[in-house]
């Protein structure tokens, strides 16, 4: 509302010397920043989130520092089987006699890792076949429209199993297909974004201004469509999370590697249930829950933040 | 006993930056049958005023005075009798017909809720009768109720609003921009049929509108809003034709005469924006701008005073003056 | 005949066919054989209601719209679609939308926006002193005060002017205005316009303003343009076109603006033509007001069944009319 617009970096002409743009868009990217923080920090649950992910962040960060892994070797457990928490195993202990507690935390590795990794490659796939497909009319964007379509009908489970089969059960494997089936729904989204910004007068000045299809799209398209991809990845961080755990929990994860899936899926095969040791199967569940609970607030809050909107009031 | 009539109005939004006074102590009457212009940018307040007429204001709004519909304040009246008045007595138009309207619905069905909602004596078929005379009111073949809003044009969706507004046989309707994206042509069609409507119904009719060149020609009346202030207001040719404000002068040299040497390469305009309601300069709310302004214009915030032509009144300080144009 | 054109056309369209195909699959003119030079240095409105096709014309003249026959030459020259032809033709010819807000990317600051295309077209010079020029050519001063300001916190009219320094800093020729000023408040079109006349007449720029607004064409166009459903119906010079015209069509448009005032209004009846049911004959005839009220009498047949002719390029004051040679 305000057309004063009297903010502080708005100093008088002087002070930006003839050091020309550079130093120019220095002080705005710094004021961009500033509002973008002070925005989020606004954000209650957001900040709750964050602080939630920092903890689960440093927990496996510092994860060799606070549990030796030899903890985690099988024939060197200290404790009996399925043994309920204690003053000694906080957290009780698996079938195998190890602290519930160390292996949470080190399968917070591996959850984390997969999660971020395949998002990151599930963000870029999408963001890349959306944009072309909604810029670039006419056949190549129709086939990428048809290929998202395509994959956005095959059903996820099937195909990961088949894909975790094929390439053989390793991290990696797990990675690449959680990142390959989840990106078709950024894809439709950053799709009808970019067609929205595309409709805008300012695209056809910049086309008239000469500028071609690759400055159209990094210059127009994808500072806007960003925000709402780095809105979404907080979601898809939560369901390749989630998808992790299934297919650990189905048997398909990495079978070397502990991960809040492989935990929840021994504790099932073991007779967690039966045998009420609900420490076992309570405790990765819940970091699970915890986790993808707390990406949605951070996402959620990054959303509101980085509304165009918001910033003009 | 007026139709209308508008005492002292103030409408104060409380927002985070503070308070932001968008109308302040606006007068106006409106007879039957007659039609009033209210002519102003964007963001004089022109909208509110608009919309405090028929207690349409958002909860964040402070109102000051009175507004009485046939002697009744319409903001001590109860919620029951309020939602009667808001259809049966005084009617609203709202600017963007386009969107107005629900694309899911045929016309017919829109058109026949108001009537269905306020009368429960009325049934089906009497409703389609209405219908069918509403739409003749306003110009429309009676086959168009089976009609969806995508499948007609933009003047004739404006029409159907105008039509709805009419439904429960208001005394009173409010148009706000009512030919605003619509052509030239069209734009002629809607004005006319306004103005039939005022004849033939007695209608009581607010026109707002940014054009006061639409206004000079096709209202009775007509009063130019300025930071939320009436700066003049009279006879709607005379104050077109004949302006005593210096912003009014200026609005009317802003639409030129086809034709007239005087505008020929020579467009003219004010330097400067309108003033952001929140934050008003000291004295006459136009003087930053003002080609005409003197030192007292800083600290003397005018009211309306009689000028130029009988029924004329304008709120500076110097009219009345020996003005060199 | 009189003579052609007497300077050079800066700009030219010759036999101008757009076309574009309906939701039915149709296919249909938006622009149906238009002729028309622009002067160096003159300003030319091209005036008419929403669907008659001079948007699309607009856009074919920038070369965003793809004609499907005749030809839009530049300094006497054929439009270059390649990818190449088109940049180096954008420098010289550049835009100016309705909407300076939708023209301007939120996220760009009054800077970013003007260097855009400096930028693009990689022109040599300082780039900090060319947005400094740009900036108080289209009048907003001191510029240096503007860089970091974002499109919000400007007014619509200093929106507008942005835009319009963004277009002067490439140093065009040729301004394609659409409807520049019908978004902008009453009191700040006035000062839009009169920066149009001043570009002109300082840089020589040659100005094509789309809009719809007889008001707008007589302060600042030299000549007129009236386009009624793909064609030009009338042209000739302000004077001529707006003073005594000679086309029905113009004659009933003149007639319902507000700002006329002599005479009275003849508000023409039925909706907007629609490019995909173009009548025989005269496209006008079925709301031709000449026709219905029994003067045009005496070509009536013709009016009804034989096409007018497409108006030549050349100078001075047309109409496509059977009526207008016996005025």
């Amino acid at each position: 509302m305000s057309r004063a617009g009297g903010s502080p970096e708005m100093s008088p002409s002087g002070s930006l010397g003839g050091r020309s743009q550079r130093t120019l868009a220095r002080t705005r990217r710094r004021a961009s920043r500033r509002r973008f923080l002070a925005g989020f920090l606004a954000q209650r649950s957001g900040v709750a989130g964050l602080a939630v992910l920092g903890l689960f962040a440093v927990l496996a960060l510092l994860a060799p520092l606070l549990f030796d892994s030899a903890q985690l070797d099988v024939t060197r457990a200290t404790g009996a089987g399925l043994e309920a928490p204690s003053g000694e195993f906080w957290l009780g202990t698996d079938e195998n006699g190890r602290p519930v507690l160390a292996l949470v935390v080190w399968g917070a590795r591996v959850s984390l890792v997969v999660g971020l990794a395949a998002t990151l490659i599930s963000m870029v796939i999408g963001t890349l076949v959306g944009i072309g497909s909604a810029h670039f009319r006419g056949w190549f964007g129709g086939l990428l429209e048809r290929i998202t379509d395509w994959f956005l009908v095959i059903p996820f489970l099937p195909l990961a199993i088949v894909l975790a089969t094929v390439l053989g059960q390793s991290l990696v494997t797990i990675i690449a297909v959680i990142g390959l089936t989840s990106w078709p729904g950024t894809a439709r989204l950053v799709r009808a974004q970019t067609l929205a910004v595309e409709a805008r007068p300012y695209l056809e000045r910049a086309k008239v201004l000469g500028g071609g299809d690759w400055h159209q799209m990094t210059r127009h398209v994808l500072p806007n469509v960003m925000p709402l991809v780095l809105a979404n990845t907080t979601l898809t961080v939560a369901i390749a999370i989630l998808s992790e755990t299934t297919l650990s929990f189905l048997g398909l994860g990495d079978p070397f590697r502990i991960s809040w899936g492989t935990m929840l899926d021994n504790a099932f095969s073991n007779g967690a249930i039966s045998s009420g040791a609900w420490w076992y199967l309570l405790s990765p569940g819940l970091c699970v829950v915890a986790v993808v609970l707390a990406f949605t607030l951070v996402g959620r809050a990054l959303e509101v933040v980085l509304d165009p909107r918001r910033t003009s009031s | 006993m007026s139709l209308l009539e508008v005492r002292d109005l103030s409408v104060t939004y409380r927002t985070a930056g503070g308070l932001v006074p968008a109308v302040r102590g606006v007068s106006l009457t409106v007879e039957a049958g007659q039609s009033v212009g209210i002519a102003g940018e964007s963001g004089c307040g022109k909208s509110t005023l608009a919309a405090s007429l028929l207690r349409l204001l958002p909860s964040s709004a402070k109102v000051g005075g009175s507004v009485l519909l046939d002697d009744e304040d319409v903001y001590t009246m109860s919620f029951g009798r309020l939602r009667a008045a808001r259809w049966a007595e005084a009617a609203i138009v709202f600017q963007g017909a386009l969107h107005s309207l629900n694309p899911v619905h045929r016309i017919g069905r829109q058109i026949a809720e108001p009537v269905l909602l306020h009368d429960s004596t009325v049934d089906g078929a009497a409703a389609s009768r209405r219908v069918s005379e509403l739409l003749d009111q306003v110009g429309l073949p009676a086959r168009m109720a089976k009609s969806y809003p995508h499948e007609v044009s933009g003047g004739q969706r404006q029409r159907v609003m105008i039509a709805m507004a009419l439904a429960c046989s208001p005394r009173l309707l409010v148009a706000d921009e009512p030919t605003t994206a619509l052509d030239v042509m069209v734009q002629a069609q809607v004005l006319a049929l306004l103005d039939g409507l005022v004849r033939e119904l007695r209608l009581g009719l607010i026109v707002i509108s940014h054009d006061l060149s639409v206004l000079g020609t096709s209202c009775d009346r007509v009063a130019v809003m300025y930071a939320g202030r009436l700066m003049e207001v009279g006879p709607a040719r005379q104050v077109f034709d004949a302006p005593t404000h210096p912003y009014t002068m200026a609005l009317s040299a802003a639409f030129p005469t086809v034709g007239d040497p005087v505008a020929r390469r020579a467009p003219r305009g004010l330097p400067g924006d309108s003033p952001y309601a929140g934050d008003l300069p000291p004295g006459c709310p136009f003087e930053p701008r003002c080609p005409m302004s003197v030192d007292e214009c800083t600290s003397v915030d005018p009211v309306l005073v009689p000028a130029g032509a009988a029924g004329q009144l304008a709120a500076c300080i110097r009219v009345g003056q020996e003005v060199p144009r | 005949m009189t003579a052609v054109v007497a300077a050079p056309a800066v700009l030219a369209v010759r036999d101008l066919e757009v076309g574009f195909r309906t939701r039915g699959g149709r296919r249909a003119l938006a622009v149906d054989g238009v002729n028309l030079a622009v002067a160096p240095a003159e300003i030319v409105a091209l005036v008419g209601e929403s669907g008659c096709g001079k948007t699309t014309l607009a856009r074919a003249i920038l070369g965003l719209a793809r004609p499907s026959a005749g030809s839009v030459l530049y300094r006497g020259e054929e439009l270059d679609y390649s990818r190449r032809g088109l940049k180096a033709y954008r420098r010289a010819v550049q835009l100016i939308l309705q909407d300076p807000t939708g023209s301007l990317n939120p996220r760009h600051t009054v800077y970013d926006a003007v260097a855009e295309g400096l930028r693009i077209h990689r022109i040599a010079g300082n780039e900090r002193d060319q947005v400094i020029g740009a900036l108080s050519r289209a009048g907003l001063r001191p510029p240096e005060r503007y860089f970091l300001r974002y499109p919000h916190e400007l007014s619509g009219g200093q929106r507008q002017r942005v835009v319009i320094a963004g277009a002067l800093a490439l140093e065009p020729s040729v301004l394609v205005a659409d409807e520049p000023v019908s978004s902008l408040d009453a009191s700040v079109r006035g000062e839009i316009l009169a920066l149009l006349l001043r570009l002109r007449d300082d840089l020589g720029l040659t100005v094509l303003v789309v809009t719809h607004d007889l008001g707008l064409a007589w302060n600042i166009a030299d000549r007129v343009a009236v386009m009624y459903l793909g064609r030009i119906v009338e042209v000739g010079s302000t004077e001529q076109v707006l003073g005594d015209p000679k086309h029905p069509y113009t004659r009933a448009l003149l007639s319902v603006v507000p700002e006329v005032l002599q005479v009275e209004p003849i508000v023409l009846v039925g909706e907007p033509p629609d490019p995909t049911r173009v009548p025989a004959g005269c496209r006008f005839h079925p709301r031709c007001p000449a026709l219905a009220g029994g003067s045009a009498a005496p070509v009536a047949e013709r009016c009804r069944a034989e096409p007018l002719p497409v108006l030549s390029i050349e100078a001075g004051h047309h109409a496509a009319c059977y009526l207008a040679p016996l005025d």
